[in-house]
């Protein structure tokens, strides 16, 4: 033994993911630390980072961000982590471990956390450049240079968990993506055969090809050695540039093996119920690299950190054993929410399932329920927002029908069950194994208010995120019912909501943010200069009732200049450089071939880079703030106006060319749009507002995605509001049909003057018809049976809009005093900002992030990181 | 209001190690609004001014982004102190400390500023 007698006791782990992490803070929270020496080997060049997260890499989170490891943890309780330096041989005789630096280290305790591998099939070639795996950010930067360089089509084998991972992280990088997978349908483990139809459905649609039911025979490669494509077990070949190996993971217990410890058939160090080792009562194995002691490998963290628990208490000499978990789910995967929990598949005897499928929108939900009624388990697909709930009332008899909780909200018969139906001992947060009654005592014993107080003290929802939503609905509630009256208010400045405020600017004709902050602001914000929350917000309602309140609607004059975001303050968009993006209107998209030259000329003289935009109309970025009227003096010339893509106010509305041009359409929906567009420009709203006009039911402009959409019949005009795409795409609802012009306008009018004076900030049209009560129909009877006979002044307030509408960028150029301040520097205007640089890419410009990231924090260390990684 | 003439010709000023080095007059200081001013050395600065007139100087550079942006950010007042919001990712920085009051590790530089 290397430790003497009476020397420190130590405990070395292996593995630093994770399981490993939570390992060591565990330690830490029994005081472990302090009486034993820790060694941590970490074969990975970087400490634990949040694994599960990887594919957030290419949604723009740095490594950094994905560290899970606060060094000055380390240091506080003097743990010596050796990073890159991975134990390679165990003597149990000794009781040592010998690190690949050839250090050696003594143990009382081994705890080994040396997480899976990845399984990659034995096919010819396997190992042929252009084969990856997807495991680590080692394996991310890799694939990332590949797809970037070399490779414009990928594969990736398997279709479950990680292989749709890896195919979301292929797409991410704009390669075409195709996923192989043996079984007949994706993600066989977690979801049957109607939930894999639904993903198969939404995944194909995003334009990645699948195919099921087929095995990988063989990676072909070319002349260079690199691959070419894949011989499937079906005869064909698939031509591709690169393939991921993404078919499952293995545990690594080789280490176990090479020292005699025992291990499973199908590999995995096998354990007892406190994680110790079968053979050897001085070395533990948690996480994925252990097989518990139901004979279960678990591949999922909440177990891991439960293994993990559990060890630690166990060298504590406190009581504490793990003897399974629940498999249960919840991911979004491809942007798709996917779940499953309990007996998702129906094992039990004489089980029962109520199913409610949609292929059209992607959605299945699935719940098992036992003859007695309890809820067994179940699977959803496309919308798991009911999880959280459901979970929790596995294994009892839900208080209502069960097919009541999966029909989709307004299919009539759906049951909102909120999580203040769950009795206290259902589990709210899988990861941390937090229950409902810990948080409501978080809340009632331990004065938390907020959901971070309660995420600090319980731990819930501070590992997948998942039930924060659920979170917050209970500490509302708990809040609510022990008399705290809960703020509603807009921010720190103003207890009311943005309705609040609307209806106070509106009767009493306010027209100063500063008047209305003294007056109605909270106690300690009057007088203050307010916040950047409630400038803007309260900004654009006297910008939306200006001609009615007899304000000036221009957002550059007076006070109204100093509450505007920086976007509305230099008419156009900031970019991450500093740089600003110009999008003159295109009403309908619809723009006539010397106006598409102006628009070439100016990106070319002023060398900017164009892209073509979602809403048809063209973008123009990297023009410095000083040459933003240059552009638009020349833009005004050629008769363009702003296209408010900088406000919270109408985008665009797209169009099909319609009957003039297409075999199939019924009405003339280029002219609509160009109406419509016309009509509600420069329109200040509570947040961006996006429409589109189909010409026939084959709906080519998306109509149905957008806060207004309007689709063609032969009889006139279907109108559908609050739909959206973005990050929580929602289907308009129809709202009226066969309208003739003038009633499609009147009731878009109402509409959209309803929206404006009762949504929250920053709420779009979809989640505000969610939010208020009574949802559609309520919105129904006052826009179009005016049940709250409103109607009139809703119309007065559009035809107000509509008549003082003037184009904000030619009355800016006009205007010395307003042009003054577009300088890089009051004191040097004629000097460019010097951060604002330019390298080339693809025939255009791109930001020059390196010259940005001169003077970044941390300097030395994200350096090199940032510059591979922040252009995505 | 009027002015009285005496304040028109004033000139916002910043401490640079010994010297008061001039940025620009002071009525080109909007309410409520910040300018960016370039010094000799190359280092950029954001100039603030609120409703009462208080005038405010701090490094210009983002620290999270890098981008020299701070002075078109809004500012505000949190418990009685000025604070800036970057228009990039929306920390807020108190105009006095230069601390960052989302990030205790983070503070961009202040610089000390009058109208004289």
């Amino acid at each position: 033994m290397t430790a003497a007698l009476g020397a420190t006791p130590t405990i070395v782990l292996v593995g630093h993911g994770m399981v490993g992490q939570r390992f060591l803070e565990a330690l830490a929270e029994r005081g472990l630390t302090a009486t034993h020496r820790v060694v941590v080997l970490c074969e990975e060049p970087r400490p634990a980072y949040d694994r599960v997260a990887l594919t957030s890499y290419f949604s723009g989170k740095t490594p950094e961000d994905l560290s899970m490891t606060d060094m000055e943890f380390i240091k506080d309780h003097g743990i010596e982590l050796y990073v890159g330096d991975p134990a390679v041989s165990v003597d149990r005789e000794a009781r040592q471990v010998t690190a690949e630096s050839g250090q050696v280290f003594g143990y009382d305790v081994l705890v080994l956390a040396t997480g899976s591998y990845p399984f990659v099939p034995p096919v010819p070639n396997k190992d042929a450049t252009g084969c990856f795996v997807y495991r680590t950010i080692e394996d991310l930067l890799a694939i990332e240079e590949y797809a970037k360089t070399k490779a414009t089509t990928g594969a990736v084998v398997g279709g479950g968990l990680l292989g749709l991972e890896a195919a979301g992280a292929l797409k991410g990088l704009g390669v075409e993506t195709h996923i192989v997978e043996f079984a007949p349908r994706l993600m066989p483990v977690q979801v049957d055969e109607g939930g894999g139809a639904a993903l198969l459905r939404t995944i194909e649609d995003m334009g990645l090809s699948v195919h099921t039911g087929v095995g990988t025979q063989e990676i072909v490669t070319g002349a260079d050695g690199a691959v070419s494509g894949m011989k499937l077990s079906d005869g064909s070949e698939l031509a591709t540039d690169m393939v991921v190996f993404s078919a499952g993971v293995r545990p690594r217990d080789q280490l176990a093996r090479d020292c005699g410890l025992t291990v499973g058939e199908r590999g995995g160090i096998t354990v007892d119920e406190q994680c110790r080792t079968v053979a050897d009562p001085h070395v533990f194995a948690i996480g994925e690299c252990a097989q518990a002691v139901d004979g279960r490998v678990y591949g999922l963290v909440a177990p891991g950190y439960e293994q993990a628990e559990t060890a630690a208490a166990t060298i504590a000499a406190d009581e504490a054993s793990f003897v399974g978990a629940d498999l249960s789910t919840k991911l979004k995967l491809l942007g798709v929410d996917v779940a499953s929990f309990g007996d998702a598949h129906g094992t039990a005897e004489d089980c029962l399932d109520v199913v409610y499928s949609d292929s059209r929108s992607g959605l299945y939900k699935k719940l098992v329920i036992g003859r007695d009624g309890t809820l067994l388990g179940g699977i959803l697909v496309g919308d798991a927002e009911a999880y959280g709930t459901l979970k929790a009332f596995t294994g009892s008899v839900p208080p209502v029908s069960p097919e009541s909780l999966v029909l989709p909200a307004g299919a009539g018969e759906s049951a909102q069950l909120g999580p203040t139906a769950l009795p206290d001992d259902a589990i709210i947060c899988s990861c941390n194994n937090v229950r409902k009654g810990t948080i409501r005592e978080a809340v009632t014993e331990h004065k938390c208010t907020t959901v971070p107080e309660v995420k600090k003290c319980t731990k819930a929802g501070t590992t997948c995120g998942s039930c924060v939503k659920v979170l917050g609905q209970l500490v509302t509630a708990e809040l609510e019912a022990s008399g705290v009256e809960v703020d509603k208010g807009l921010c720190g400045c103003f207890g009311q909501t943005r309705e609040e405020l609307y209806e106070i600017v509106l009767a009493l004709r306010i027209t100063s943010y500063q008047d209305l902050l003294d007056r109605y602001g909270r106690e300690g914000a009057r007088g203050g200069d307010g916040c950047e929350v409630c400038k803007p917000a309260v900004a654009s309602i006297i910008a939306s009732l200006a001609p009615t309140i007899g304000a000036n609607g221009y957002v550059l004059d007076g006070e109204q200049a100093s509450l505007q975001d920086t976007n509305d303050h230099f008419l156009a968009n900031l970019q991450k450089n500093g740089s600003y993006s110009v999008v003159p209107r295109i009403p309908g998209g619809e723009i006539a071939p010397e106006k598409l030259i102006v628009i070439g000329e100016i990106a070319r003289d002023f060398g900017l880079y164009t892209k073509i935009t979602g809403g048809q109309r063209i973008d123009m970025f990297g023009a410095r703030v000083e040459q933003l009227p240059l552009i638009w003096a020349r833009l005004v010339d050629a008769g363009f106006e702003s296209g408010h893509a900088y406000g919270k106010s109408l985008r665009t509305v797209k169009s099909c060319v319609g009957q003039t041009w297409c075999r199939y359409g019924v009405q003339d929906s280029v002219r609509m749009a160009i109406d419509l567009e016309l009509r509600y420009r420069g329109l200040r709203s509570p947040h961006k507002l996006k429409s589109a006009v189909s010409g026939c039911a084959r709906e080519c402009a998306e109509a149905q995605s957008k806060d207004f959409g309007v689709i063609a019949t032969s009889n006139g005009w279907n109108l559908y509001v609050a739909g959206n795409g973005g990050a929580t795409p929602r289907h308009a609802d129809l709202l009226a049909q066969d309208l003739s012009d003038a009633e499609l306008i009147r009731l878009i009018d109402r509409f959209l003057m309803f929206y404006i004076r009762t949504a929250d900030r920053l709420e779009r049209t979809s989640t505000w018809l969610e939010r208020i009560p009574g949802g559609l129909d309520h919105v129904r009877d006052v826009v179009v049976h005016d049940s709250l006979g409103i109607c009139e002044e809703l119309e007065r307030l559009m035809s107000a809009h509509v008549a003082n509408y003037r184009d904000e960028w030619s009355e800016t150029i006009n205007d010395p005093e307003k042009l003054a301040r577009f300088v890089s520097f009051v004191n040097a205007p004629d000097t460019p900002d010097p951060v604002v640089g330019f390298v080339p890419e693809r025939d255009q410009i791109k930001p020059d992030l390196p010259l940005l990231s001169i003077g970044m924090r941390p300097a030395e260390d994200t350096a090199d990181v940032l510059e591979g990684t922040a252009q995505r | 209001m009027t002015l009285a003439p005496e304040t028109t010709d004033l000139k916002v000023q910043l401490r640079l190690t010994d010297d008061w080095f001039t940025v620009c007059d002071l009525h080109l200081l909007l309410p409520g609004r910040g300018v960016a001013a370039l010094l000799p050395d190359g280092n950029q600065v954001a100039v603030f001014r609120d409703r009462k007139g208080r005038l405010y100087a701090i490094d210009n550079r983002d620290p999270f982004t890098g981008a020299a942006v701070l002075s078109r950010g809004l500012i505000g007042t949190h418990q009685d102190r000025p604070f800036v919001a970057s228009p990039l990712l929306k920390q807020r920085f108190d105009l006095l400390s230069g601390q960052c009051l989302d990030d205790e590790s983070v503070r961009v530089a202040t610089y000390e500023v009058r109208a004289a």
